[in-house]
């Protein structure tokens, strides 16, 4: 089939996750009382709101990551065709992978992975 | 009785013979609704299940063992459990991005099933970059996580969603990266055409040590980006409760459950089609006896025994391994996994050009 099974797929998730749902609400009309909406942590009653700004400490990951995903994504078309090119692909790709292992070792050494 | 070989083939011959293009079309969609579904529904059984029975094993206990022949109806007594469970909304959460969440999750999961082969010719979409296509969108899945722990203005789930987000993508680049060595030994990103690159043997056993070290680095990063034990920090049930899904219930708790089970089939589907060959019958070299004999098995039976195996592996870990600090976890891929790859891929490329592999 064509790109139109992405949509049948869609779809199907949505009928499954749908139904699912719709089943359950089917079986309980549920109740209501003032403690049944609050957050659930552990008993004890919910002092701020986490909606606040905190630090995620992983920021730098994420900016890490996109790096190195976009480099990946480079990679792709050279993968298919590294076989027929032969050598040239070797040499350059090692000088791309050399330029980028050069910037991971300068956000190592700026201590970007050390944790907090 | 088996073999789905050539089913798909002779149905559209049937159809597109009987019916005008358009219905044959809108039938195509509503057969791919109904098998999805249902394979959605059978892997959710099968798969809680067969945790369940593996960690008893591991623990030399018996399991489920009440309802049904050895226990083997628990599962559907656990998801009438759940229908008849209230699906709660807490007061403070953010409405619609809390309802939309396990949707998300689900049309993700579902998404990525199509390029996979599960026999010969038993394809949904025979993409030609199958391959990138899965892992593009396998990387959404974390849209949902964090759209989940976000709504529930949980902190608990706040927390589990942000360590899920890291982990899961920190650990795309290693799986990314043991993608592209089969990717470079074979040619190409059709998935097709890298089961027919196996004809004459599985690229774990013909590409010598460095596709080995892919497959390890491979299974290493999968079992992280679904979430599992011992890379289970998103949802470590002694510090965060359930992490992002904390103040789900009922059906839609049900729904994120599954997502997870059915995304550990996904890559582990993906795993076997790429270094143990998908459907391809094991095969060494030019033995032609030998190949004809395991050409007797039937590939649906090749392609779910290979996916089995590697399901089994990693709920092998989880009884193995002790759960990772969050700092052990980033550094584990960050320094060690990620220069790995990056090397490995530059040893898989010299053999691949060299032609030093069988």
């Amino acid at each position: 089939m064509g790109p139109i099974s992405l949509i049948a797929l869609t779809l199907a998730a949505l009928l499954f996750s749908a139904g699912g749902i719709l089943v359950g609400k089917l079986f309980n009309k549920g109740s209501k009382n003032l403690q049944k909406g609050e957050a659930y942590e552990c008993g004890i009653p919910t002092k701020t709101s986490p909606w606040h700004q905190f630090n995620v400490g992983y920021y730098l990951f994420a900016l890490l990551f996109l790096i190195f995903d976009v480099e990946l994504v480079f990679l792709y078309p050279w993968a298919v065709v590294v076989k027929k090119v032969g050598v040239t692909a070797l040499v350059e790709i090692m000088v791309f992978i050399f330029i980028l292992f050069m910037g991971f070792l300068y956000a190592h050494k700026k201590g970007a992975l050390k944790w907090m | 009785m088996f073999s789905l070989e050539g089913i798909t083939k002779s149905l559209q011959d049937w159809l597109y013979l009987n019916f005008n293009p358009t219905w044959a079309l809108v039938i195509e969609c509503l057969i791919v609704i109904v098998l999805a579904i249902a394979l959605f529904a059978f892997l959710g059984l099968v798969l809680v299940l067969m945790e369940r029975k593996v960690a008893a094993h591991m623990q030399i206990r018996l399991g489920p063992n009440r309802v049904g022949p050895k226990g083997m109806f628990q599962t559907a007594a656990d998801t009438l459990k759940l229908i008849m469970k209230e699906g709660l909304t807490p007061d403070g959460a953010d409405k619609f991005l809390f309802n939309l969440a396990p949707f998300v999750v689900m049309i993700v999961a579902m998404l990525i099933l199509a390029p996979i082969a599960f026999a010969k010719g038993f394809q949904i979409w025979d993409i030609n970059i199958g391959v990138l296509y899965v892992s593009a969108i396998s990387s959404l899945s974390v849209i949902g996580i964090l759209m989940a722990g976000w709504a529930s203005n949980n902190k608990y789930s706040l927390l589990g969603a942000m360590r899920s987000g890291a982990q899961i993508v920190s650990y795309e680049l290693s799986a990314g990266i043991s993608i592209l060595c089969i990717v470079v030994l074979s040619g190409s990103l059709s998935i097709n055409e890298i089961i027919a690159s196996q004809q004459n043997g599985w690229w774990l056993f013909k590409g010598h040590i460095p596709v080995i070290i892919a497959f390890v680095i491979f299974m290493i990063a999968v079992t992280a980006e679904t979430n599992r034990a011992p890379f289970d920090l998103a949802e470590a049930e002694s510090e965060l409760t359930a992490g992002f899904h904390t103040e789900y219930s009922g059906m839609k708790f049900a729904l994120f459950f599954l997502a997870e089970y059915i995304n550990i089939f996904i890559v582990c589907a993906i795993g076997a089609t790429l270094f143990l060959g998908g459907w391809m019958p094991f095969h060494i070299g030019n033995w032609q006896d030998f190949n004809h004999i395991m050409d007797y098995i039937p590939s649906s039976i090749w392609f779910f025994g290979k996916t089995f195996f590697l399901i089994f592996l990693i709920m092998w870990f989880r009884w193995t391994f002790p759960r990772l600090r969050v700092d052990q976890l980033l550094n584990l891929e960050w320094k060690y996994l990620l220069p790995i790859s990056l090397f490995n891929l530059l040893l898989v490329t010299v053999i691949a050009i060299f032609g030093w592999h069988f």
